[in-house]
């Protein structure tokens, strides 16, 4: 528990559009690269991650299709649709801006000031 | 965008649910096969792999419920769930949902019968086209009547209407070859249906090119009604002769349906010109100006671009130059417009609605209040449940949802039971006819309207009582509720419903109050005292409809007279021209100038008493006292001195007092001195609630009429009586038709609108003792039961069975006390306005 951070609220879906964007994926394979791509580092309850994929397909972000996995079983797959690319390159501006602020703020010394 | 992609997940949801929940399960077991592969790969049994994926996964129900919560068909879905717990537990609660069903019905019932006799009888413009800037004008007091004569000026002076048309009520005798009856007709000018734009059904409507002066077009357009029950919808009936009062008139069209005359609640059976007027009246009152009764309503579209204010400027303007004009025959009178259907009726059956409207939502807050503070009861009974939900997880906006789809469940309910109820009276309504033999309807036929008014005061007082027990959910802590049980702080929650039942005690006994002082006034009315007995027979004949004229009236009049005396049992007889007072709400006035007055302007009048034109022993037969003075004899004809007798206000009024006034003279509006040779006693003459009113009798002989009364004193059963009379003008003239009738069913009419008054106030008032009842012995019920535990203390405690009951129902007899309280005060006051408003309101 202690060696990984929970997600802040909102990111999750960062995450599953990144996730996705390198390659469509079924939702246990989106666990597996947000693990991967994060270094184990994200801790992601398994079963919140459908609520969030239901969501996006809803919004239009990803689109899903039923396809085989590479275990030779039958699962659906997501991927991102042009509006779920667009969408994650501005939240991913958006997050480093804040990331960038948060961390020099953090990062100030007593004699900057 | 966004609406339109919730619809279609929304329909997407409700239709393909099933596919998408099998889907759903198939994607979440083919992730946690995959778990399962992989722990498998890491050297797990299958069967512990896959115990292991389902466990990492954690609860499938809830991500499923979140699931579907993203997919957007939740609300749908939710909702049915509601609705079915809701009722669920109301079936469990079976006697408070019979209770709260039955108080909606009941009270929106009351609102929708309201508001469908609104809806009909203001709303809902004629069934004509463009009805929307039909207007009609007011004279005075609100009052439509006009002449001919100032009409015609109107109508060519104005300059805000596209035209003006006008009618007036004949009645007439009509023979279509077997045998004849009494019709109610509108006379109406030629251009009646050209400013209405309707188009006949059949044959042709008359027009204004058909007028060529007195008498000159002697047609008949049938209402759709009477051609169907008079003439079995025959369509050779154009071109047909029938007889009005003797005199020979073509039938030249027939009105579509659902066009049933120009005044809502009276419906004509045939329509003729009124240059013809003379021919079925006997008198023409083309040219007479002074005369009120020649218009009953002028009315016409406004022009475009026309405010009825505007219009109302201009139509004022015409009558000033009338007065100027005609100084002697015209008074001007400040003239405002009405939209078309009531006429002057409009002004006090709006009132009356709008009060009505009033007491009836008075009811409905009251019904709220009590389901509210029933609701409550019912939301603290279950707070152990609310808080075992809570505890689980539930959200308390779901648990407030769920209560709020109960509140909704049970006013849906209540409001069809009470808008069913509600049609079914307001047709029997539609279909009632207050006074058989008369062409008097109430055109309150529901229609979409009403159902929509039903239901949203349905949805309404849903969310009025059930927002009730919202703060008392939102406030329970499921830990102290749980562990504690619903114990404590009754005395503080108790505060919201104690602030409803005083409220709603305060609503009932204004309602009580104000009902009982409408009942009060009518019992008052009904047993004052009219100048004749009530009990005195009455036999109306219009001679004209036997074709009798000139000299021929009179004499035939009072050979009808002499017969009624000879009758065995009849006591004495008399005779009034026209319609004796309290009749069908008509009387006629006239203006009176004291003796020393030169200058018969209208300036000058000294009053305007009622006119009645009797013969003698009229006063004998209706039972009027006579004070001083002499009645009329058979010589007081047109030869003699013109004479008259005068009631008790009259002479305190011109004449200084009863005494003194025999043998006085004043001077009518002709420059005719009259003496007065008698004096009687006041009576009531247009209403029962007037005021004491100043009346003159003069002799009929000197101005004779076909239309008139006999007034017959007899103590013999009123039907063999009428039977008797009728027998014996039969016998005098077999051609003329007659009506007989008590003067106390003469009244029924006249009374009508204060009964109306009565039983529908009654009818509210008890509604709201009953509501302050239920709500009361809830409440009561209610407070006892919570408290059981700490009663049953009390007595092992040893206390008191008085101790008990004071600490068991002290406080809801305080509520009581403070509710009536107010109530009563509130009452009182708005009696007053009621009684003001009744008072103003029944004069017409």
């Amino acid at each position: 528990m202690s060696s990984q951070a929970r997600l802040l609220p909102g990111t999750l879906d960062l995450l599953v559009l990144k996730a996705v964007s390198l390659g469509p994926l079924h939702g246990y394979g989106i666990l597996l690269r947000i693990g991967q791509i994060s270094e184990r580092a994200l801790l992601i309850e398994q079963g919140a991650l459908y609520p969030a994929l239901f969501r996006l397909v809803r919004q239009g972000l990803l689109k899903a299709s039923w396809g085989t996995s590479e275990n030779n079983r039958r699962a659906k797959f997501y991927e991102l649709t042009a509006v779920g690319r667009k969408r994650l390159r501005e939240e991913t501006d958006g997050w480093n801006r804040l990331a960038d602020a948060i961390a020099s703020a953090l990062a100030a010394q007593p004699e900057e000031i | 965008m966004k609406i339109l992609f919730w619809f279609r997940s929304v329909a997407a949801g409700l239709f393909h649910r099933s596919r998408i929940e099998d889907e759903m399960e198939e994607e979440l077991r083919s992730h946690i096969q995959h778990r399962a592969d992989d722990l498998v790969r890491s050297g797990l049994d299958r069967a512990t792999a896959e115990r292991r994926a389902r466990v990492e996964f954690g609860g499938q129900l809830r991500f499923k419920e979140a699931c579907r919560e993203a997919l957007g068909g939740t609300f749908i879905e939710s909702l049915i769930q509601d609705v079915r717990f809701s009722l669920r537990v109301l079936r469990k609660s079976f006697g408070f949902t019979v209770v709260a069903i039955l108080t909606l019905a009941l009270a929106i019932g009351a609102n929708a019968v309201v508001f469908g006799v609104l809806n009909g009888l203001i709303l809902r413009p004629l069934h004509v086209p463009q009805a929307g800037s039909l207007y009609g004008t007011e004279y005075g007091a609100g009052s439509g009547w006009q002449s001919y004569p100032n009409y015609r000026d109107l109508r060519d002076r104005n300059r805000s209407f596209d035209d003006l048309a006008a009618w007036k009520f004949v009645f007439v005798g009509v023979d279509t070859g077997n045998e004849p009856s009494r019709a109610t007709a509108f006379a109406t000018t030629g251009n009646y249906f050209d400013v209405l734009k309707l188009q006949p059904i059949l044959g042709r409507f008359y027009h204004s090119q058909d007028e060529h002066g007195p008498n000159s077009a002697p047609y008949v357009v049938l209402s759709y009604g009477y051609w169907y029950s008079r003439f079995q919808a025959d369509h050779d009936v154009v071109g047909r002769v029938v007889r009005l009062n003797k005199r020979p008139f073509t039938i030249i069209g027939v009105a579509p349906p659902g066009f049933y005359g120009t005044l809502l609640f009276v419906h004509p059976d045939f329509f003729m010109p009124i240059v013809n007027q003379e021919q079925v009246e006997g008198a023409s009152l083309l040219n007479s100006r002074g005369s009120n009764g020649g218009i009953f309503e002028v009315f016409g579209h406004l022009k475009a671009g026309i405010t009825p204010a505007q219009a109302a400027v201009d139509l004022n303007a015409v009558g000033v130059y009338l007065e100027r004009t005609y100084p002697k025959e015209f008074a001007h009178k400040s003239s405002s417009l009405s939209p078309t259907g009531l006429n002057s009726f409009g002004r006090p059956v709006r009132a009356f609605v709008a009060g009505l409207m009033l007491l009836a939502s008075l009811i409905l807050l009251a019904a709220c209040a009590n389901l509210g503070s029933l609701f409550a009861a019912q939301a603290a009974d279950r707070s152990r449940e609310v808080a075992l939900r809570l505890a689980l997880g539930s959200s308390r906006q779901r648990i407030l949802r769920q209560l709020l789809t109960e509140a909704v469940l049970i006013s849906l309910v209540g409001g069809a039971a009470g808008l069913q109820s509600s049609v079914v009276l307001l047709q029997w309504l539609s279909a009632w006819n207050p006074f058989p033999g008369t062409p008097i309807h109430l055109p309150v036929t529901p229609d979409a309207k009403v159902y929509v008014v039903a239901l949203a005061l349905a949805l309404v007082s849903a969310f009025l009582f059930g927002i009730v027990p919202v703060r008392q959910v939102l406030r329970t802590d499921p830990y102290q509720v749980v562990k504690a049980g619903p114990t404590g702080r009754i005395g503080r929650r108790a505060t919201v419903r104690d602030a409803l039942l005083v409220l709603q005690i305060a609503i009932c006994a204004v309602l009580v109050t104000a009902s009982m002082v409408a009942v009060r006034g009518l019992v008052r009315s009904l047993y004052g005292k009219f100048g004749f007995e009530r009990n005195t027979m009455l036999a109306s004949a219009n001679l004209a409809m036997a074709g009798y004229s000139g000299d021929n009236v009179p004499d035939m009049q009072r050979r009808m007279i002499e017969a009624m005396e000879t009758l065995p049992g009849v006591e004495r007889a008399g005779l009034v021209n026209n319609y004796p007072p309290l009749a069908y709400g008509s009387g006629n006035t006239a203006n009176v100038f004291k003796d020393e007055t030169r200058d018969l302007s209208q300036s000058n009048v000294a009053a305007m008493p009622y006119r009645y034109d009797i013969s003698p022993g009229y006063f004998d037969a209706a039972g009027t006292s006579l004070l001083a003075g002499r009645d009329f004899t058979w010589h007081d004809d047109e030869h003699a001195p013109p004479v008259a007798v005068v009631n008790r206000t009259f002479a305190g009024k011109l004449l200084g007092s009863v005494t003194d006034a025999v043998g006085r003279h004043y001077r009518m509006q002709d420059g005719t001195r009259i003496e007065v040779v008698g004096v009687v006693e006041d009576g009531k003459y247009l209403s029962v609630t007037e005021d004491q009113q100043p009346a003159m009798f003069l002799p009929f002989l000197r101005s004779p009429s076909s239309q008139a009364y006999l007034v017959v004193r007899s103590r013999r059963d009123p039907q063999e009586l009428a039977a008797a009379i009728r027998r014996r003008l039969r016998e005098l003239d077999a051609g003329l038709p007659v009506n007989t009738e008590t003067w106390d069913s003469l009244l029924d009419v006249v009374l009508f609108p204060s009964r109306v008054a009565t039983v529908s106030l009654g009818v509210l008032g008890m509604m709201g003792a009953m509501l302050s009842l239920t709500g009361i012995f809830g409440m009561a019920a209610y407070s006892v039961s919570r408290r059981r535990r700490e009663l049953g203390i009390r007595i092992a405690l040893g206390a008191q069975r008085r101790e008990v009951l004071q600490a068991a129902l002290g406080r809801a007899f305080k509520l009581l006390a403070v509710g009536s309280a107010a109530g009563l005060i509130l009452g009182i006051l708005a009696s007053r306005v009621l009684v003001l408003n009744c008072s103003t309101t029944f004069m017409y």
